[in-house]
């Protein structure tokens, strides 16, 4: 069957990756029939309408959703479409209340054009009685006209007409309405890179968060991805090697870890596991295939310069005994850490990902990258596949979300394009990370926070 | 910490970390809290497989709880609400808020304060 999934218009590399998550999640098939970026349309074939409404109920990026009952590049095709589709099920809807929509994107129409609109339906015979608020039924009409800057910026009132016209029944909405629930404005808990709630969400979608699963963020900050993935069901642990992270500071007296203030804001705290502390790269999770899902935001240093447990030097420094007791194990003991590569902390996480989750587990990975570093080659691990790459931009630099399938045992990704960048050699923050040297060090006057 | 989590933790040091001794770490000198979460069978019967069965038959030991079955739940069991209610409590709804985990290979020893797990190896570890 057609669907038509009307879309937010933003975000555009993530849309299909996240409609493809969710058909992965839901195990059916989803056909794209019709999809462009420069549309908020697209049409997708699903087997049933209760799984159209499913998928998109499950949906940031979606609006909702509506069985297709006709397309056209102008209005007699329409008609003549709606009428082979649909015209034996028009007896079905004769004496439901109902309402008519005439939604136009990139154009516009005066009232009384779109009663005309509206009334050129008139043969399928409905008798209604029309009813604006809570109908039966709901229909739309979704025009989509060419972007044309002359028309709108010289000519306003040039008649103007669509491209491509839809008629669609609505089925259901999507949880768009989440992204306003998890603002991060109206949060109890949050940092300076807190990650924004509409792609904490997404980035919950594309690992498949749902209940009964165990997710995991080893840089877990805040938590901004805990919550998400406890939205959509999913149990959560993380851990970060500063503990003030997710504790929240001393001074300010939290109590219980910080984060959980914001699983209980959310009503979600069944879903929190633990928050530990601990340096990936020295992880104490044991080597078993146990996560469902792991979601990231790597620290890539822009503010503070990636660091991992060891000393500058490589030299050990020996334990020293204070009244009797090894000074490590003291309060208050900081232990020593050390710059590190960003290149190299990709590489563990793909290899802890290989390592920890079940098959067809995912990782979902954001990453950033200077503009002119856009079309180098992305990190991969034989055990991974790597199933999308969606992109968000900003003025001089961009992050991708990267998102990886835990293949079977027996079976490999092809490699052989994978990224294979060294870290530059250098001992402080800024010779290790090519990234915040480039956007930042030399752009230091417009370099901003990238959360 | 709570108890599913020390099921699948061990020993950070990475020598430790291929040795059987390191296994569970030991809960040492453990204060316990009982915190009531929501029951989610579908979680726990996700989860079970994925359990060390020996590792978790010692540290609820350590902590006090009754024996565990000298089995794995599998199959018809993981069907049986007693068996996920009885598991639920132990591993998501029993939390050591402080205390220490030490490592049985090297004895190194990590503590727990508020709940809270810490890893961090100081450099002559690492």
């Amino acid at each position: 069957m057609d669907f038509l999934i009307r879309l937010a218009h933003c975000h555009f590399s993530f849309r299909q990756p996240e409609l493809e998550s969710l058909a992965t999640l839901l195990e059916v098939d989803l056909e794209w029939v019709y999809y462009s970026d420069k549309s908020p349309y697209c049409i997708v074939k699903l087997p049933d309408e209760a799984t159209a409404r499913a998928l998109v109920a499950r949906s940031i990026l979606a609006k909702d959703v509506y069985e297709l009952w006709g397309q056209g590049s102008v209005y007699e095709e329409l008609h003549a479409d709606v009428r082979k589709r649909t015209a034996s099920r028009w007896p079905d809807y004769e004496h439901r209340t109902f309402s008519f929509v005439v939604d136009s994107f990139l154009g516009k129409r005066s009232s009384g054009k779109k009663i005309e609109i509206i009334q050129s339906f008139a043969y399928t015979g409905f008798k209604g009685p029309i009813r604006m608020k809570d109908p039966q039924e709901k229909f739309w009409v979704m025009e989509e006209y060419e972007e044309d800057l002359s028309h709108r910026t010289v000519n306003l009132d040039q008649p103007h007409e669509p491209r491509m016209i839809f008629m669609g029944r609505y089925l259901g909405k999507s949880t768009r309405d989440a992204i306003l629930k998890y603002d991060l404005k109206k949060r109890k808990y949050i940092s300076t890179t807190s990650m924004e709630a509409e792609l904490s969400l997404v980035t919950a979608n594309m690992a498949l968060a749902a209940p009964g699963k165990l997710f995991y963020d080893p840089f877990v900050g805040t938590g901004s991805f805990m919550v998400t993935a406890a939205h959509f069901g999913a149990l959560s642990m993380g851990s970060d090697i500063d503990p003030r992270s997710f504790r929240g500071k001393e001074e300010e007296n939290w109590g219980p870890p910080a984060v959980t203030h914001n699983f209980k804001q959310y009503g979600t705290e069944s879903k929190f596991v633990e928050a530990f502390t601990s340096d990936l790269t020295n992880t104490p999770l044991r080597n078993v295939q146990f996560l469902d899902g792991i979601v990231c935001d790597p620290p890539y240093g822009v503010r503070e310069g990636l660091r991992v447990l060891g000393t500058r030097s490589g030299k050990a420094i020996e334990p020293v005994i204070i009244d009797g007791v090894p000074a490590h194990y003291r309060p208050g003991y900081i232990p020593p850490k050390k710059p590190y590569g960003f290149e190299a902390m990709q590489r563990d996480v793909l290899g802890f990902a290989a390592r920890s989750l079940v098959t067809n587990g995912r990782l979902a990975m954001w990453m950033p990258t200077a503009m002119d570093e856009m079309d180098l080659p992305l990190p991969m691990h034989p055990n991974l596949e790597l199933i999308s790459v969606s992109t968000q931009s900003f003025h001089n630099w961009a992050r991708m979300l990267l998102t990886y399938r835990r293949l079977p045992e027996g079976e490999v990704s092809d490699t052989a394009l994978a990224r294979n960048k060294a870290d530059d050699e250098g001992a402080s923050a800024d010779d290790l990370n090519e990234f915040r040297r480039k956007v930042c060090i030399s752009n230091l006057k417009s370099c901003t926070s990238p959360s | 910490m709570k108890v599913i989590t020390a099921n699948f933790v061990t020993c950070a040091v990475k020598d430790c970390k291929t040795s059987a001794a390191s296994f569970p770490l030991h809960f040492h000198d453990a204060e316990l809290e009982m915190q009531e979460i929501d029951f989610q069978p579908e979680f726990i019967r996700n989860v079970i497989p994925r359990i060390d069965w020996e590792g978790l038959r010692v540290t609820a030991n350590e902590l006090g709880f009754p024996s565990l079955p000298d089995s794995k739940p599998e199959g018809k069991a993981l069907e049986d609400e007693r068996t996920l209610k009885d598991l639920h409590r132990l591993l998501l709804e029993t939390q050591v808020m402080e205390g220490r985990l030490v490592c049985g290979n090297c004895g190194h020893q990590y503590a727990i304060k508020e709940g809270i797990a810490n890893f961090l190896l100081p450099s002559h570890l690492v």
